[in-house]
C-alpha cells in the first residue's frame, strides 16, 4: 500500500539555508504534515516544523507547499502526482528560524495595535440580547485560526518588508471588521482608523488572501471592500469635511 | 548552566495557555499581579481550540427549568458519583457567570430567537444547557480570552507605556521543573525551544494549566502538546495525582484514513440527531442502557426520535448516554464482528437534517470529513470509533482555590486538575471547568501572595534543573524519543486502554518501567536550535510518569466505573466508589495508595432521589443521609 514520494524540503536558518531531497513512504489518505512527521522520525530528527492539532483547527502548520501558502495538515498527498516531487519551503513573507519554522511575532504585534472590544457600559453581564443574523456577520471573521496564510500570501507585504510598520494586513482588517461589525461594540470610528492607522488603503483587493484562506473566509469580498467603501463616504462626504474642517479649527 | 541564562521575576507564573491558564491570567492581572504565561506553542493554539460542542452553562435559556442543582445532579451521575462534590458544585453554580463574563469580553456565541445565548443538548445533560458557536466553541473561547488579554496589555500601555509590563506571553517556551525553596514554590525552569537557551523565572505562585495526556496514546484527539506536562511537574514538584485510572474515549473518533485516526467528531453529531448503526443497520445503543439509567432513555427508535420534537414527554435517544457509556458499547459492536469495514460504527446525521442545516450547525465537522476522508456526511454516514480524549484524573486540589495539596504556592485549573468530573466527564463540562477553575486559580494565587512574598531560588536548585536539560546532549549510543514513545503509545494503548485487565496491567507497570530506563539514556541529534527530538525527550518522560500513574491506579481498581473498565471485574461496585486513588512520586517511581472519597454534605445529597442514590452508595452511607 506504501508508495514512495520525493519530498524536497527547505533546511537552514536565518544565515544559511537550501533544499534538500528525500525519498519517504507515503500511505493513502496520508496529508504532507504525515509524511514530514515521518522524516522527521526516521530521516531527520532535527527537522523543525510547527504543527498542533493535525484537523485543521489551530493554524499551526502553516508552509508553502509546491509555492503555494497552505496547511500541511489539510494538503493531500493525493492530490499531487504520483511521480510529482513535492517541495515544502517556510513562509515567505516572515523571517526565518530553522527548516520550516518562521518567526511570526509580526502579527502578534499588530494584534496588540487594534484596539479591544468595547462593551456597553450600561449593559450587564447576561443581558445582552442580539438576532442571530445580526452575529453571523462577525462570526465568519471569527472562524479565523491564525495561520497567518493571507498575511504571508498579501504582496504588499511579501514583496515589501519596508510597507510592515504601516500594514496591518487580512488578518486584521477581519479582526477590525468583526468588531466594527459586532452588534454590541461602542468603539467608534473603527473603519476611519483602519485607513489611518492600519493601511487598509495600501491593499489594492487583488484578493489573494481570500484565495488561501483554509476557512474559506471571504476576507476581501465581506471584511476588506465594504470598509474601504465606508471609508470613501466618511472621508469624502462633503457635508462631513465640512464639519471636521470646523472640529479640527476648534481644536487647534 | 548555560552561560547566558535568562532571568526573569513575576507574581505569579501561568503554565499553560489554553482556556484555563488564560482565564486564570485574567484573574491573577485583575488582581493586580505581575503575570507571565508560558506556553509551549504560539499563543492561542492550544488544545482548547479543538473543543467543538460548547461549555456547559445551566442559563436555562432553552429551557427555563434548568439551573444549577440540576447541572449538578447530571454532573454527579456523569462521573458515576467519585467527583469531588464540592468541585461539581461550584461549578454548575458558577458556570452560567462565566459565560456571561465572555460576552462581555466580545464572544459571539449562537443566539435563541429571543436574542439569548442559545444552547444546545449534550450526553448526560438533562437540558439543552451548552452555549456554542457552530462546532467551533472552543476557538471562540480561546479567541476571546486572548483578546481579553490583549485587552488588559492595552490598558497597560496606556497606564505605565508598556503593554507587557505587567502581563506577558512567553511563547514557544518548555517548562522543565516546577522549583522550591523552603518547602514553597519558587519558580520555573524551562528553555526556548526556537534556541534551547534556558530560562528561570522566579515566582511565588504557578499555576498549572496543561491541560491533558492525550499523547501517550496511540489512537487520540489530542494535538501534540497533550504530553501530561503539568501532571508530571507537579508530580516531581511534591504534589499528588488524583484518580488517574480514569481516561475518556471519546466515543467517536475518525477511523478512515489512518492517518485521521482518532480526530474528533464532535459529540453535537448526536445532539443534533445523528444515530449510530452498526454494519447491519440496526441502531444498537438501544442494547446498551445501564441499569442506573434505565428510566431515562428511550427504549424505542420511535420514543427516541419523538424527542427531537418534544422533550416533556418523551425520554433521550440512547445515542446521548453518558460517553464512557457509548465508547464501550461501539467498541463491544466492533469486537463482536458488527463493526465496519475500518473498525469503526456508523454515525449519520444525513437523514435527519437537510444538507444546508448540517453545514450551518456542523460546519467544521462537514469540512473535515470532506477534505480529510472524503466524505459528504450531508449525504452518507460518517465511520466513528473510540479515542482517547480527556484525563479526568490530575492534581488533587483544594476546590475552592485550586490550589495542589502539598505544596505551598502551586495551583492547578482545567484539565490538569482532578476531581470535578469524576469517573467519567460530560461533554461541554470541559470548557466550563476551565472557566470557573481557572479564575479560581488566579484568585487563589492572589490570595496566596497576600501573605506569602518572594523565595528566591538557590544556585544549587538552578544547576540540578540545568544539568537535567543538558542530559539528553551528553548521552551517547541511546535510543531516539521518537522510537520510544512509539512503543509507550503501543504499551499504553493495548494494555491500560479503554478495557484493561488485572495480568495485562501487570504487564503494563513492567513495560512502561522498563521504557522509561531506556529512556535515561535517550540521545537527541543536532543541536539545541528548534529541535523536536529534543523538544520530545522531555515530553516523553512527563508521558512516562503520567502512564505508570495510571497503570498503577488502574490495577488497584477492581471494578468498572467510567473511564475504568475491566474485563476481569465488569460490574461497578458500590464499596469503590468511596475511595480515590492517590499517585505520589517518591524519586524514583510512582506511588498509588487509597485515600477515603470526601463525602457529600446533606444539603446536596438531599438533592437526589434516595432510590438513585442507592444505585450508587452502600446502604449505611444512604442511611446516614451525608455528612452534618
Amino acid at each position: 500500500m506504501a508508495r514512495k514520494l520525493n519530498l524536497r524540503i527547505w533546511r537552514g536558518d536565518a544565515t544559511d539555508g537550501g533544499l534538500k531531497d528525500v525519498v519517504v513512504d507515503v500511505n493513502e489518505g496520508e496529508v504532507v504534515l504525515d509524511v514530514i512527521h515521518r522524516v522527521q522520525a526516521t530521516q531527520m530528527g532535527d527537522l523543525a516544523v510547527r504543527w498542533n492539532c493535525k484537523a485543521g483547527k489551530c493554524g499551526s502548520c502553516s508552509m508553502e507547499i509546491n509555492g503555494k501558502p497552505r496547511l500541511a495538515c489539510m494538503t493531500q498527498v493525493a492530490s499531487f502526482d504520483e511521480d510529482e516531487t513535492i517541495t515544502v519551503t517556510p513562509l515567505r513573507a516572515f523571517p526565518i528560524i530553522k527548516d520550516l519554522v518562521t518567526d511570526v511575532s509580526f502579527n502578534y504585534k499588530k494584534a496588540m495595535e487594534i484596539p479591544a472590544y468595547s462593551h456597553p457600559k450600561d449593559l450587564a453581564p447576561g443581558e445582552a440580547r442580539m438576532e442571530q443574523v445580526d452575529v453571523e456577520r462577525s462570526q465568519e471573521f471569527r472562524k479565523c485560526i491564525e495561520c497567518f496564510l493571507c498575511q504571508d500570501t498579501c504582496h504588499v507585504i511579501r514583496d515589501h518588508e519596508e510597507n510592515k510598520p504601516s500594514f496591518a494586513g487580512p488578518r486584521f482588517f477581519i479582526r477590525i471588521a468583526e468588531l466594527d461589525m459586532h452588534p454590541l461594540d461602542t468603539l467608534k470610528n473603527r473603519k476611519r482608523t483602519a485607513q489611518e492607522e492600519h493601511g487598509l488603503g495600501m491593499c489594492n483587493i487583488t484578493k489573494c488572501c481570500t484565495e488561501v484562506c483554509p476557512e474559506h473566509i471571504k476576507i476581501t469580498d465581506n471584511a476588506i471592500i465594504p470598509m474601504k467603501e465606508r471609508v470613501v463616504d466618511i472621508k469624502y462626504d462633503p457635508a462631513r469635511m465640512f464639519s471636521g474642517l470646523l472640529r479640527r479649527e476648534k481644536r487647534s | 548552566m548555560s552561560q547566558n541564562l535568562q532571568k526573569l521575576k513575576y507574581d505569579v507564573v501561568i503554565i499553560g495557555a489554553g482556556g484555563a491558564g488564560l482565564r486564570a491570567a485574567v484573574e491573577a492581572r485583575e488582581s493586580g499581579l505581575r503575570v507571565a504565561i508560558i506556553c509551549k506553542s504560539l499563543f492561542g493554539k492550544a488544545h482548547t481550540v479543538m473543543a467543538e460542542g460548547g461549555a456547559a452553562a445551566s442559563m436555562g435559556n432553552a429551557n427555563s427549568n434548568d439551573n444549577w442543582m440540576v447541572h449538578f445532579r447530571d454532573t454527579m451521575r456523569g462521573g458515576k458519583f467519585l467527583n469531588h462534590y464540592r468541585m461539581a458544585e461550584l461549578h454548575a453554580k458558577e458556570s452560567p457567570d462565566r459565560i456571561w463574563e465572555l460576552e462581555v469580553w466580545g464572544a459571539l456565541f449562537d443566539r435563541t430567537k429571543e436574542g439569548k445565548i442559545s444552547q444546545r443538548n449534550f450526553g448526560g445533560h438533562e437540558y439543552p444547557r451548552l452555549a456554542h458557536v457552530g462546532d467551533r466553541t472552543g476557538l471562540e473561547l480561546i479567541r476571546t480570552m486572548q483578546q481579553k488579554i490583549v485587552a488588559l496589555q492595552q490598558a497597560d500601555k496606556a497606564e505605565y507605556g508598556d503593554a507587557e509590563a505587567n502581563l506577558k506571553v512567553y511563547a514557544e517556551l518548555t517548562v522543565t521543573d516546577i522549583l522550591k525553596e523552603n518547602g514553597k514554590v519558587a519558580g520555573v525552569y524551562g528553555y526556548w525551544r526556537e534556541n534551547g537557551d534556558e530560562v528561570l523565572v522566579e515566582a511565588p505562585a504557578v499555576v498549572i494549566a496543561t491541560g491533558g495526556v492525550g499523547k501517550t496514546f496511540k489512537i487520540t484527539s489530542n494535538s501534540w502538546e497533550g504530553t501530561g506536562d503539568g501532571h508530571a511537574l507537579a508530580l516531581k514538584a511534591g504534589a499528588n495525582l488524583k484518580d488517574m485510572e480514569f481516561l475518556q474515549f471519546h466515543p467517536t473518533g475518525m477511523v478512515w484514513p489512518p492517518s485521521v485516526r482518532g480526530i474528533l467528531v464532535t459529540e453535537s453529531v448526536r445532539g443534533e440527531g445523528g444515530v449510530l448503526t452498526n454494519n447491519k443497520g440496526e441502531r444498537f445503543m438501544f442494547n446498551y442502557i445501564p441499569d442506573v439509567f434505565k428510566d431515562k432513555y428511550a427504549t424505542t427508535p420511535e420514543e427516541a426520535d419523538r424527542w427531537y420534537e418534544d422533550q416533556d414527554n418523551n425520554r433521550r435517544p440512547p445515542e446521548l448516554l453518558p460517553r464512557d457509556e457509548v465508547a464501550r458499547a461501539i467498541n463491544s459492536e466492533v469486537k463482536a464482528g458488527r463493526g465496519t469495514e475500518h473498525g469503526g460504527v456508523f454515525l449519520d446525521v444525513s437523514k435527519r437534517l437537510p444538507a444546508e442545516v448540517i453545514k450551518k450547525r456542523l460546519p467544521s465537522m462537514w469540512h473535515q470529513f470532506y477534505e480529510l476522508a472524503g466524505v459528504d456526511i450531508t449525504k452518507e454516514p460518517m465511520e466513528v470509533g473510540p479515542t482517547c480524549h480527556y484525563v479526568m484524573g490530575g492534581v488533587e486540589v483544594d476546590p475552592d482555590t485550586a490550589a495542589a495539596i502539598g505544596v505551598p504556592g502551586l495551583f492547578a485549573a482545567g484539565e490538569v486538575a482532578g476531581g470535578m468530573h469524576g469517573s467519567n466527564r460530560l461533554g461541554g463540562n470541559s470548557l466550563s471547568d476551565l472557566l470557573v477553575f481557572g479564575r479560581r486559580a488566579g484568585m487563589g494565587a492572589a490570595e496566596y501572595l497576600k501573605s506569602n512574598g518572594s523565595n528566591p531560588v538557590s544556585d544549587a536548585t538552578i544547576k540540578a534543573a540545568a544539568d537535567r536539560i543538558e542530559a539528553p546532549f551528553k548521552n551517547q549510543g541511546g535510543e531516539n524519543a521518537y522510537s520510544l514513545h512509539q512503543e509507550l503509545q503501543e504499551v499504553a494503548h493495548n494494555l491500560v486502554g479503554i478495557i484493561r485487565t488485572g495480568s495485562e496491567l501487570k504487564d503494563a507497570i513492567a513495560k512502561i518501567a522498563q521504557i522509561r530506563e531506556r529512556s535515561q539514556k535517550v540521545t537527541v541529534a543536532g543541536d539545541r536550535k528548534f529541535n523536536p527530538g529534543f523538544h520530545l525527550a522531555f515530553d516523553l518522560d512527563n508521558m512516562l510518569l503520567v502512564a505508570e500513574s495510571t497503570a498503577k491506579s488502574a490495577i488497584l481498581r477492581e471494578e468498572s466505573r467510567g473511564g475504568h473498565t475491566r474485563d476481569d471485574f465488569p460490574a461497578m461496585d458500590n464499596k469503590w466508589r468511596q475511595v480515590n486513588h492517590i499517585a505520589s512520586y517518591n524519586g524514583s517511581e510512582v506511588v498509588v495508595k487509597a485515600q477515603a472519597l470526601a463525602a457529600i454534605p446533606k444539603e446536596l445529597f438531599d438533592l437526589f432521589d434516595i432510590h438513585e442514590l442507592e444505585k450508587y452508595m452502600t446502604p449505611e452511607e444512604v442511611a446516614k443521609g451525608g455528612t452534618n
